[in-house]
């Protein structure tokens, strides 16, 4: 209680009136000026040190109080005895509870107590009362902004605390009271990123906002340099590859390889992005959406698309938490469209939606829209137009304007539909429809005569200002098209012209100006009756107008000058507008803040600062480790290296977006940033201490990236070996490699799965080899077996079983299971008769599809029993349900009649049994055909061992699993009969199998590589049970149908 | 951050106001009867009002609105998401959250949103720590309060939140000591007029009652976690253990609370138990129009569906209906407009059907639209999406306690288009 003077001194200077020579004169009493002296004299009991003046004085102020008398002067030395003994309570709780009460009071004489009760409790013991600190300062803040000084010094003291439970706190009291000190965050930077996911939710919120402001004035913006880094991921790709060829080559590039990469992404900057991701799984939506939003403002555009995933979770929620979250999502989605566009169908909208909310999900689907997706939008909206909710039908009209404009290919089609809507009864409908259509007309008004003169007869009826506005504007503008109505309109419109509204006045005058300047002749006499009826009108608007107009339109004696010009003014080309989406530039504004959701800048919206130029200096956010931390430190960062890894090993699996191989390769660039980033500032700095700390902390980073990247070399060598047996030189040379290249190499392997299943066009360059081995086998031979190209789309997190997967799909060498030839006979799809002498059959072939994996391989046999060559036959335009597709054969030039030819085509059918339908043309006619697949043709056998398939099955239970019980007739009960009859009705693969009456087969979809197993198991007298399993359960059903039909039969 | 709030019921009385700062008055709150005049239905009222010196976010929970007002920037969710917390907590002391039950414990909730904000910014918010400061009411409880005069406040200062592990409270203790899951399914679905599926999804959750004593930490494995696309946490599981194996790994609060909420992966084809015949049609020039509809099971593996409820928000026009139901009752409210059908369990051999006459208001044009029919049901002991939970092992504590999962499927948003 040292302060105890220093304070009662500052109280004096306040107190006003009361002076310290009045005296002790306790007795008297009555007036008011002696009020003050007693308080002062009872101050000055209350301040001394001794225990029985103080009770003494407490006592005399109850009794004032109990007397009616002010006693509110006295307030803040009751306060100080009463409080302040709380403070140095033993018990933390207390101390805690005290503080907060202290600062709870909002009266400006007790702002020095507080202070220094502040000040105390920011170095306690207990986290838990430097908690209340941290939340007593913005309160202290806010009563006295004097103290900001003093009270940065504790924020700066409590920044550096290293609990959890302060964190979130003093963060908040950061953002309250100094946000722009960004330069207090430098030494905390890590260690908030660190602590960040055991921080409390709200804590959480607070400080991934001042960290995303704080990465955009410390960092480089990682897009900058975007379409250069991926440029040169993909020529490293290739790169590599040769110089593996090369062998000795590699030295050289791999030198040269930093200098070639113009941005490298700040390992601070990594860290930030790494420690929050996890966060996107937080139950808290404001969580999620800091989150979204630091990821859209501070992430690469490559890994942007994983909060698309979070934020389509964050629909289910409350309809408050839908609004602003559609908000948001309608501002990003103009900006990066692809992120998502695979959750289209989740801004679908149900009629019991709240209207605010369709509008929303409308914005979002419409920014959504594009080439491909547009049917399926526009289907959609066709439900929408026929809604109750009238304002939510008008929205959909705009939006389908917008989607005419910004998609040339469906303008016409959404210029119909909006052409129907105006016969639509309701009037609000008429008046959008025809408020877009002008819109839409702008763009190519020559094409559309017939809907001008359309909408010249709505104007008898349409009351809605508004649109006959609109109509008035498109026929004088047009008037050249319509030249026989216009003038027609124009006498109606003067007709009814003083009861019109006063935009409808506006366009009238405007319309007989246009037509004056086009057509005299027919409405010279018009043009001035509108005009003089203008001319008194009650709006000065109107008058105005009219004065304007006629002196530019009718010529007179003086002043012609303008008038010669009048055709110019009034008929001048006018760009078509651009329907623009009301989002359109709201990212200026942190996304997820209010003034984001408002657009408007709300009090105390800190502005997110550009990117910088240049980097400011990384080193600031070094921090020293003092000795005796040093061991525990690096314990907890082996701790922490696990997740990264395992982090990095799921991102560059086949689990991701499409949008994460570039993402792996950041990653690893932040990598060989780190330690090409240790190394130099290590080399910087003169003193040894730091040197030493900087080594320990960051190269124990780097150091275990290498130890883990040779590790996995190790492991991935005899992998690689089979995945390499495609291109011998391969392996070869990385056996002579020395290390350090294998490592590089090893990064690149990791990269290669990712990226050669998505990206055609590396893919390409081994793709040609096997073409040509697929192409002979199919004109010359049948092989034994060749193992169908199923990537494995199932979901697989670890790098090993990715690696599997790869020598799987990519060797020649087949795992010995029983892959039959398809029995399945020809089928007929072009009859002799209706053919005209062309006979089509069709057999599955069931080889795999060289050019894409994911279809069916079909041989087509023509054969010509006509008299005549047949000439150019080719596939015409195929008509095919949603997600099927066709790759069409070459085309045959001619068969001579007799002769007979084959072609192969691939159709993915996409998991289903819908029929492929297309024209077979030739040069004289076209057939139309079909190609219905037998569901077991669908998909492709898998080699599994039968722990495997236990293993798998048990996945597949509940639902997934089919169940027939089915009698075996007598010549179906030897094992090669079963085999045999399965496996020609579904192309599976046996699974060895430990009993003798239970056969397993498995194959996987070609489309979506879902697993089929399939179970029979005989038991006595031809009573068997059939068994299926599959994630695809209408394909579960129809297989189970076909194989109960091939056994029974 | 949240400078007041203020709760107002549907008749538009403010009956309760708090103020973590300086008093802001009443009649900022004009603002926001301004905006729900404007929006004609309360869910339309914007959770985000700018006002000259003030902002108001407002959320609306079982007919009370929940007002706060703001006076700088702060992120809209941050407070939606805290005033959704404070109505959580009502309901999780009163039973419910009604104007009613705030106005018989007005001590109790002044209390509670004293703890929850401190100067504006959430303190404590987990129901855990809360419970052990302001204890729930009790009517034992509130008689002893009455006769001696003492308040709910605890005695003791809760240990929770110095704890590394601030949900759940220390020194638990219970004779039987329990574990229960629930899996509860929804099926979100649009279907069209031609009882195609539109968009049809599942979402999940797995609600946990955890009475165990001690500090138990438990691991939560599945059959088939693949099935999992996008989950979201309690704070309490490690993420990393669910990275790495995917296992939930956790020490749970006490009580009730959400383990995870999840999404099953949208490749995966929906199986939509139920199916729909309908035929509603309006005659032009005619005030009377037809309604016709069936229910039906598909695809119910073997489970019988239970608790179907079909409501359909008729158009304006409609000004009464006169049907007859084969099963279940229907209710038609001709002034909300509103048709709901009752009908119970469904069995395959006698489908459930509700067919009649609409009355509509004569001269009327015939509305464009049919309505949409949005269906709720429930299907006991199975989780649609063939999530299975594997096994649930604990650690730390040397009891053996009794474990239990239950499964259910429900319609969540499912909405027939006709």
């Amino acid at each position: 209680m040292s302060a105890a003077p220093a304070y009662s001194e500052d109280k004096g200077g306040s107190a006003g009136p009361g002076e310290p020579e009045y005296g002790h004169d306790p007795a008297s009493g009555g007036i008011f000026s002696s009020d003050y002296k007693r308080h002062d004299d009872l101050k000055e009991m209350l301040d001394t040190n001794k225990d029985s003046l103080k009770l003494e004085a407490m006592k005399r102020i109850v009794a004032m109080i109990a007397r009616g008398k002010n006693a509110s002067d006295l307030f803040p030395a009751v306060v100080k005895n009463v409080a302040c003994k709380n403070i140095e309570d033993p018990n933390q709780l207390i101390r805690a509870s005290a503080l907060r009460v202290l600062s709870s009071i909002r009266v400006p004489i007790i702002v020095p107590i507080m202070m220094l009760a502040i000040k105390e409790a920011a170095s306690d013991m207990s986290p838990y009362v430097r908690k209340t600190a941290a939340h007593a300062i913005p309160k202290l803040y806010s009563l006295d902004s004097d103290q900001k000084d003093q009270l940065i010094e504790v924020i700066e003291k409590l920044l550096a605390d290293k609990t959890t439970l302060v964190a979130g706190s003093v963060v908040m009291a950061f953002e309250e009271v100094c946000p722009e000190r960004i330069d207090l965050i430098h030494k905390n930077y890590r260690k908030l990123c660190n602590l960040l996911i055991d921080v409390e939710e709200w804590g959480q919120v607070v400080i991934i906002s001042m960290l995303t402001r704080y990465a955009r004035t410390q960092f480089l913006s990682p897009t900058q340099n975007e379409s250069l880094l991926e440029e040169n991921a993909e020529k490293a790709f290739y790169g590599s590859e040769e110089d593996e060829a090369k062998g000795a080559g590699s030295e050289e590039t791999a030198a040269a390889a930093p200098a070639r990469k113009p941005y490298i992404m700040d390992p601070d900057h990594r860290l930030l992005l790494r420690n929050t991701k996890p966060l996107l799984q937080s139950r808290s939506a404001a969580v999620v959406m800091a989150v979204a939003q630091l990821y859209f403002h501070l992430a690469p555009k490559a890994e942007v698309g994983v909060i698309a995933k979070a934020l389509v979770r964050l629909l289910r929620s409350h309809s408050e938490v839908q609004y602003v979250v559609l908000q948001n999502v309608a501002t990003m989605s103009i900006k990066r469209r692809g992120m998502f566009e695979p959750y289209l169908k989740s801004f679908y909208i149900r009629s019991t939606d709240p209207t605010q909310i369709k509008i929303l999900k409308l914005e979002v689907l419409t920014n959504l829209a594009n080439e491909t997706n547009i049917p399926t939008v526009l289907r959609e909206f066709q439900t929408y137009i026929r809604s109750m909710d009238k304002d939510f039908v008008a929205a959909t009209i705009q939006a389908i304007g917008r989607c005419a404009t910004n998609i040339g290919r469906v303008r016409d089609t959404c210029l119909n539909g909006l052409v129907q809507l105006l016969s639509n009864r309701d009037e609000l409908v008429v008046a959008e429809s025809v408020v877009v259509i002008k819109k839409l007309l702008q763009m190519q008004p020559a094409q559309h005569g017939e809907i001008i003169k359309h909408l010249a007869k709505l104007t008898d009826n349409i009351q809605v200002p508004m649109a006959r506005a609109s109509i008035l504007w498109l026929i004088g503008e047009y008037c050249e098209h319509v030249p026989r109505i216009a003038p027609d309109v124009l006498r109606k419109m003067a007709k009814s012209f003083t009861a019109e509204e006063d935009i409808v006045k506006l366009q009238v005058i405007n319309l007989a100006a246009k037509l004056y300047l086009t057509n005299s002749k027919q409405t010279k006499l018009l043009t001035q009756y509108v005009l003089s009826l203008a001319k008194y009108d009650q709006n000065y608007d109107i008058r105005d107008r009219a004065r304007f107009t006629r002196q530019l339109i009718v010529p007179s004696e003086q002043g012609g000058a303008l008038s010669r010009h009048a055709k110019k003014l009034f008929l001048a080309p006018k760009p078509a507008p651009v329907l623009e989406s009301s989002f359109k530039d709201r990212d200026h504004f942190q996304l997820g803040s209010l003034s984001h959701l408002l657009n408007a800048k709300a009090t105390g919206y800190q502005e997110l600062p550009d990117w910088p130029e240049e980097a400011p200096d990384p080193s600031v956010r070094n921090v020293e480790v003092p000795e005796w931390t040093k061991c525990s430190n690096r314990e907890k960062r082996k701790e922490k290296e696990k997740p990264f890894y395992s982090d990095s090993e799921g991102e560059s699996g086949p689990t991701e977006s499409a949008d994460s191989d570039p993402e792996s390769e950041s990653e690893s660039d932040s990598k060989s940033s780190s330690e090409s980033g240790s190394g130099e500032s290590s080399s910087e700095s003169d003193n040894e201490d730091q040197d030493e700390d900087e080594e320990k902390g960051r190269g124990s980073e780097s150091e275990q990236s290498e130890e883990d990247g040779k590790r996995k070399t190790k492991k991935k060598v005899p992998e690689g070996k089979g995945e390499a047996s495609s291109s011998d030189e391969d392996s070869d040379s990385s056996s002579s490699t020395s290390e350090s290249e294998m490592t590089s190499e090893s990064e690149e392997e990791q990269l290669e799965p990712a990226s050669w299943r998505r990206k055609t066009p590396p893919s390409s360059k081994r793709a040609p080899a096997t073409k040509e081995i697929s192409l002979l086998d199919l004109e010359d031979f049948t092989p034994p077996s060749v193992q169908p190209v199923s990537p494995p789309a199932i979901v697989s997190t670890s790098l090993a079983a990715d690696l599997e997967g790869l020598t799987l799909t990519d060797s020649t060498l087949v795992p010995s299971l029983l892959s039959p030839v398809s029995r399945v006979g020809r089928q007929e799809l072009l009859h002799r008769v209706a053919g005209e002498g062309l006979v089509v059959d069709y057999t599955f072939s069931r080889q795999p599809f060289s050019g894409d994996p994911h279809m069916v391989s079909v041989h087509i046999h023509f054969s010509n029993s006509s008299d005549t060559p047949i000439k150019g036959l080719h596939v015409g335009t195929p008509k095919l349900p949603a997600g099927i597709s066709i790759q069409e054969f070459p085309e045959i030039e001619s068969l001579a009649p007799g002769e007979s030819a084959t072609a192969v085509m691939g159709i993915n059918f996409c998991d289903s049994t819908q029929a492929a339908n297309f024209q077979l043309c030739t040069q004289t006619r076209q057939f139309y055909v079909s190609i219905q697949p037998p569901v077991g043709e669908l998909m492709a056998p898998v080699f599994m061992s039968e722990n495997e398939f236990k293993k798998e099955q048990g996945k597949l239970m509940g639902m997934n699993e089919i169940t027939e019980k089915l009698m075996l007739p007598d010549t179906c009960r030897s094992d090669h009969v079963v085999v045999q009859k399965v496996t020609a009705t579904a192309n599976l693969g046996r699974v060895p199998c430990g009993t003798s009456d239970e056969y397993r087969f498995a194959g996987r979809t070609l489309t979506s590589g879902s697993l089929v197993l399939l179970t029979l198991d005989a038991r006595q007298a031809g009573a068997a049970q059939l068994t299926v399993n599959s994630e695809k359960m209408v394909i579960g059903t129809m297989l189970v149908k076909d194989v109960i039909q091939a056994l029974t039969q | 951050m949240i400078h007041s709030l203020f709760l107002i019921n549907c008749s538009g009385d403010i009956f309760l106001e708090k103020h973590w700062k300086s008093v802001v008055s009443q009649s900022v709150c004009d603002y926001f009867f301004e905006a729900q005049e404007k929006a004609a239905d309360v869910e339309n009222v914007p959770p985000v009002i700018s006002t000259p010196h003030h902002y108001l976010i407002s959320i609306y929970r079982d007919k009370l609105f929940f007002v706060s007002v703001i006076q700088t920037e702060v992120p809209p969710l941050f407070v939606i998401e805290f005033l959704h917390r404070v109505a959580d907590t009502f309901q999780d002391y009163f039973g419910e959250c009604s104007e009613a039950a705030i106005k018989d414990n007005v001590v109790i909730v002044y209390e509670l949103l004293e703890e929850m904000l401190d100067n504006g910014f959430p303190l404590a918010t987990e129901s855990n720590i809360l419970k052990e400061l302001i204890k729930p009411p009790t009517i034992l409880r509130s008689v002893v309060n009455s006769i001696t005069g003492s308040s709910n406040v605890g005695d003791t200062l809760p240990t929770g939140q110095l704890s590394n592990i601030p949900w759940r409270r220390a020194g638990v203790k219970y004779t039987n000591n329990e574990a229960y899951f629930d899996v509860v399914e929804e099926i979100d679905a649009i279907i069209d007029k031609s009882g195609s599926t539109v968009f049809a999804e599942i979402q999940g959750v797995i609600d946990a009652c955890i009475k165990l004593s001690g500090m138990p930490d438990l691991s939560l494995s599945f059959m088939n976690p693949r099935l999992l696309d996008d989950v979201s946490f309690h704070p309490c599981i490690r993420f990393k253990r669910w990275e790495s194996e995917r296992i939930l790994s956790f020490i749970p609060p006490d009580g009730n609370f959400r383990l995870i909420s999840y999404r099953v992966s949208s490749q995966n084809l929906v199986a939509i138990p139920v199916y729909v015949k309908h035929s509603i049609s309006f005659k032009e020039n005619s005030s009377c129009g037809r309604f016709d509809i069936t229910i039906g099971p598909k695809q119910n593996m073997g489970k019988t569906i239970e608790g179907i409820t079909v409501t359909v928000h008729m158009p304006k026009v409609v000004l009464n209906m006169n049907l007859t139901t084969t099963q279940g009752s229907y209710t038609f409210d001709p002034v909300t407009k509103v048709l709901t059908w009752d009908v119970g369990k469904i069995t395959p051999q006698k489908l459930p059907s509700l067919k009649g006459l609409v009355n509509l208001q004569s001269g009327a044009p015939k509305p464009e639209e049919n309505p949409s029919l949005n269906i709720q049901f429930k299907i006991q002991q199975l989780a649609i999406s063939g999530l299975k939970v594997n096994r649930l092992d604990m650690y730390g504590e040397k009891y053996k306690p009794f474990k239990g999962v239950k499964y259910v499927t429900k319609a969540g948003k499912f909405q027939v288009r006709t």
